[in-house]
């Protein structure tokens, strides 16, 4: 674990923090909604520069931790099912699944494997004709085009044995769902710069409008996430509330237009389930009609029964903002990342693994 | 996982009947494979931000350099090192 003042740009970052001190009148709570920032926001110990009266609390993008636990369970299956390899990111091999983890499948024979892109998948698929290879696609935006470009490649290849299990979610319809939430009481937002890369960011405009919330496009390095909060600090102090961009140097308004083509072509808008909030309408993609072939709840029918959740995990009030792991009575006892009872203990960017990774390498002298 | 990378794009070849860009893209002392149907325009010696395996946008050189090496210093180029060691096929 490294401090800050060991990184590049240490005077900006005092900068910032400075201005950010001597801008603040009043409490307020402010968002960031992609789980890489909330990585970085703890990793690198930004949290405890800020002034006490900016509350930054963490939402649920983090594509590991809002995938339902019944999908987890359909992997799972599709894993032991005969003739398959199932492939996807590492981080989901770890998440608990009702019975199992994929990891635990993996164990006991399974023919699971990580995989750094799902292109990988295709080749995959092409090295073994006789297997069925089914990668397990979850992300957000950033990732969609990914996985929609596996099932063009494996289309354009004519192959008859790949297909990918969706797990795919939409930044702006969470952030509507975590404002009318009405125990969270968030004021401002970080939007994610990368999923910006892609999508561009018209979306955010009308969420500025509709309930009045600064909505600030951040990266992800220490002087971006500052600079986005002191921007939506600004607005706040100010009565403001408007769409602005932090990460202009990556992000154009427009996004990528060749990415989101590919997104529509093998996508269509659905409503999506997420881990521990529920059904969002509207909230994300499944595979369209005409790829029906390479997509594998079709392919493979499988039914899994839902089943409830752990009950001492309250995950679905972390990724809402309304509680910090921390405030988990099962944090750090229970809940450990060799231990997990709930997603956002397993992947690097869930939040209760940056506050617990955080509190080991500070030696637990931190005060979050 | 939602992690995009900047590397730079060493060599470009047609795939899959001329119909596909890929590349091979540096990213400090690693080579990886990269598609480059998202950045049309992004030719070789030209940095990308790459995202699983997908070149998401092509950026200026200083900002390549700034953000791979703030990665580097703060490990977390996992995603590609731990990659060359998965199960090979
Ligand atoms: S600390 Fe563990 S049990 Fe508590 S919310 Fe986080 S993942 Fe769930």
């Amino acid at each position: 674990m490294k401090y800050l003042s060991e990184y590049r740009d240490p005077e900006l970052v005092e900068q910032y923090v400075t201005e950010l001190h001597k801008t603040v009148t009043r409490p307020w709570t402010i968002m960031e909604v992609c789980g890489g920032q909330t990585h970085s926001l703890v990793k690198n110990g930004i949290l405890n520069m800020l002034p006490e009266a900016v509350q930054m609390v963490h939402g649920p993008g983090c594509p590991v931790c809002v995938t339902p636990l019944h999908l987890i369970d359909k992997a799972v299956y599709l894993a032991e099912k005969k003739g398959v390899i199932l492939c996807s990111f590492g981080d989901m091999l770890r998440v608990p699944g009702s019975k199992r983890s994929l990891l635990e499948a993996k164990a006991n024979g399974a023919d699971v494997r990580i995989l750094y892109s799902p292109l990988e998948a295709v080749k995959l698929a092409q090295a073994h004709p006789d297997r069925e290879i089914v990668f397990f696609a979850v992300g957000f935006e950033t990732t969609a085009p990914a996985n929609a470009l596996s099932v063009l490649h494996a289309h354009r290849l004519g192959l008859k044995n790949y297909s990918i299990l969706a797990s795919h979610v939409l930044v702006p319809p969470a952030i509507e769902a975590v404002i009318n939430d009405k125990e969270a009481k968030i004021e401002g937002f970080l939007a994610a710069g990368h999923v910006c890369t892609i999508m561009g960011i018209d979306e955010y405009y009308p969420i500025a409008d509709k309930y009045d919330v600064p909505v600030v496009v951040t990266g992800f390095e220490p002087v971006d996430l500052l600079q986005g909060i002191l921007m939506t600090v600004r607005q706040l102090e100010q009565g403001k509330h408007f769409l602005d961009n932090q990460y202009s140097r990556v992000v154009k308004p427009e996004g990528n237009p060749e990415a989101r083509r590919v997104i529509e072509q093998v996508f269509k808008v659905t409503d999506r389930e997420w881990r521990g909030i529920g059904m969002i309408p509207m909230s994300g993609y499944e595979v369209r009609k005409e790829f029906a072939d390479y997509d594998a709840n079709v392919k493979f029918n499988v039914h899994i029964e839902k089943v409830a959740e752990n009950i001492e995990c309250i995950a679905g009030q972390v990724l809402k903002g309304i509680k910090k792991p921390h405030e988990c009575p099962q944090f750090g006892k229970k809940c450990t990342p060799q231990t997990p009872l709930g997603a956002p203990m397993v992947s690097s960017e869930g939040a209760c693994a940056a506050y617990y990774h955080f509190a080991k390498a500070m030696e637990e002298e931190i005060i979050f | 996982m939602c992690l995009a990378i900047p590397g730079r794009i060493k060599s470009i070849e047609n795939q899959y009947d001329g119909l596909v860009r890929m590349a091979k893209v540096q990213f400090g002392g690693i080579v990886k494979e990269a598609s480059l149907e998202m950045v049309p325009q992004a030719k070789e010696g030209d940095y990308v931000l790459v995202h699983v395996g997908v070149a998401i946008s092509v950026v200026d050189e200083a900002e390549a350099q700034k953000t791979f090496q703030y990665l580097a210093e703060i490990g977390e180029l996992d995603d590609l090192v731990d990659s060359s060691q998965i199960d090979r096929y």
